[in-house]
């Protein structure tokens, strides 16, 4: 299969409903177990298949074909305002990680266009000079954050900027229609006095709390769609999130008892260098971080006990480990009754039916046995594993992710995705690399 | 564990974690099948009236544990 006809069919997800055939493809390598022949498909929707097999991987079916002629309908056009047209996007505090990450993602997005990267301390820079992958891809350069040229360049602003610098900042855009994703801690929890107790400072604008929403596609997906302001989720907490919510949902553990070890990568930690993060300092570390207390324990209790519609506590300790990107979290909780393999199983993919960005990892064969970070890296996906212990009724859940990623600006892309109309897995559909 | 008997010997569901496993039109009793989600083997047995029954496959563990 040739690249420009390649081009073609990736074109073609977001007009027909047979996503989950193009990702495969591109899974797959397809170029060498398929041939396709893409003529006037464009016009009539057809694409011409020979030699070629398909694995559909919501349904899990297989199918082998010598020739195969596949008809796609053409979805219904959405009725978002700025779908039809590429959305012009602006990245706040564009020279982190983060914004980095974000601006390498919408680069390469189907629907969108960057039309403007902020950096005070990197003003008049090309972006490339702060992050040296996107050197060739634009030749923007990072521009200082002004108010109206935001809200006239940009129809929609991730705001990348510290915690406790979003408050200052997004509500001065909040009255020009922007649609945003911010990325800092300042709009995730929902009770005011929280922030004192887990950031150390008052929130000034405790009115606006409520008019963001936490945003995690695979529980909020109908909400996000209707939203205009979306706080994203921390790293750590969305990867506990993930592998948790099933089981708090369904009743099957114990809520008071549920312990979070987590392991995450240096660039967990910013951009912005200290003592601590020098090589000479951390590398090789396996260095315990906050073993009570940490941040992002707020965050989690807070969308488990709504979901729940009961309390719950969690534990969490987080442990700066000696790689750059990835997260990995053992969870332990305890069930209320035995559960087998079959009945999590269950629990997971009933769930999760149709999520694209969570895959179960519990393999008795290959090399990834139970989730790994170290093959997330640049991808958006959350594997999750589980064994229990019949022993103590202990359900030890298994999560991972890119931090950046969808821990970050893969998820964040992910919501602006549904807010805007656009394919949920528009630009994040890059499956990682291995090995790496 | 053991599946359910078959009537289509082209698919069914993992009794382990639910994914679709494929079985070969010309399968023959005592072949074993693999889950290509969760890695579990199954011997399929089959017997004289063409029903087919999964059986999980002993399999030997590695040990780490040295």
């Amino acid at each position: 299969m040739g690249r420009k006809t390649k081009v073609a069919i990736c074109g073609l997800m977001a007009e027909v409903d047979a996503f989950s055939f193009v990702t495969e493809l591109e899974h797959e390598g397809a170029e060498s177990s398929c041939n396709l022949q893409s003529s006037n498909f464009a016009k009539k929707k057809i694409i011409y298949c020979s030699r070629m097999s398909i694995r559909f991987p919501r349904t899990r079916q297989t199918l082998k074909h010598k020739s195969s002629r596949f008809l796609f309908r053409k979805r219904e056009r959405n009725q978002f305002p700025l779908a039809g047209r590429k959305v012009r996007v602006g990245v706040v505090g564009a020279s982190g990680y983060v914004g980095g990450e974000i601006l390498r993602i919408l680069l390469g997005h189907p629907d969108a266009v960057v039309t403007l990267a902020t950096s005070k301390q990197y003003e008049g820079e090309p972006l490339h000079r702060v992050h040296p992958n996107l050197r060739t891809f634009t030749d923007l350069t990072f521009a200082a954050p002004k108010i109206d040229e935001i809200t006239s360049k940009c129809d929609f602003v991730f705001t990348a900027t510290p915690h406790g610098s979003s408050i200052r900042f997004v509500p001065t855009l909040l009255g020009s229609g922007l649609r945003i994703v911010d990325m800092s801690a300042d709009f995730r929890l929902k009770n005011p006095t929280a922030y004192e107790e887990w950031y150390g400072y008052k929130h000034p604008n405790p009115e606006l709390i409520k008019d963001f929403l936490y945003g995690i596609p695979e529980i909020y997906r109908f909400e996000i769609k209707s939203s205009k302001l979306i706080s994203n989720p921390g790293c750590m907490a969305i990867t506990s999130i993930l592998a948790l919510v099933p089981f708090v949902k369904a009743g099957l553990i114990d809520e008071e008892h549920v312990v979070i070890d987590s392991k995450i990568g240096s660039s967990g930690g910013g951009a912005k260098p200290t003592l601590g993060t020098h090589h000479a300092e951390r590398y090789g570390v396996v260095r315990p971080y906050k073993p009570i207390r940490h941040r992002h324990t707020a965050e989690i209790e807070q969308e488990l006990s709504r979901l729940a519609g009961r309390e719950i506590r969690v534990s969490m300790t987080p442990h700066a480990v000696n790689f750059v990107r990835g997260i990995l979290c053992t969870i332990h909780c305890f069930t209320k009754e035995k559960l087998d393999a079959p009945r999590i199983w269950k629990t997971l993919r009933g769930f999760y039916e149709g999520a694209r960005f969570v895959r179960f990892v519990r393999d008795k064969k290959g090399l990834a046995r139970y989730p790994d970070p170290k093959i997330l890296a640049g991808s958006n996906f959350c594997d999750i594993g589980f064994e229990f212990d019949e022993r103590a009724n202990r359900l030890v859940l298994l999560s991972a992710t890119d931090n950046l990623m969808k821990g970050a600006a893969g998820n964040a892309v992910q919501c602006m995705n549904l807010m805007l109309g656009f394919e949920e897995s528009a630009g994040l559909l890059f499956p990682g690399l291995h090995p790496i | 564990m053991s599946g359910g008997e078959l009537k289509d010997l082209s698919e069914t569901d993992c009794p382990e974690c639910s994914a679709k496993i494929r079985i070969p039109s010309d399968a023959i009793d005592g072949e074993i099948v693999t889950c290509p989600d969760c890695g579990t083997g199954f011997e399929l047995e089959i017997s004289g009236s063409g029903t087919v029954t999964l059986k999980q496959a002993e399999s030997v563990a590695e040990d780490w544990g040295e």
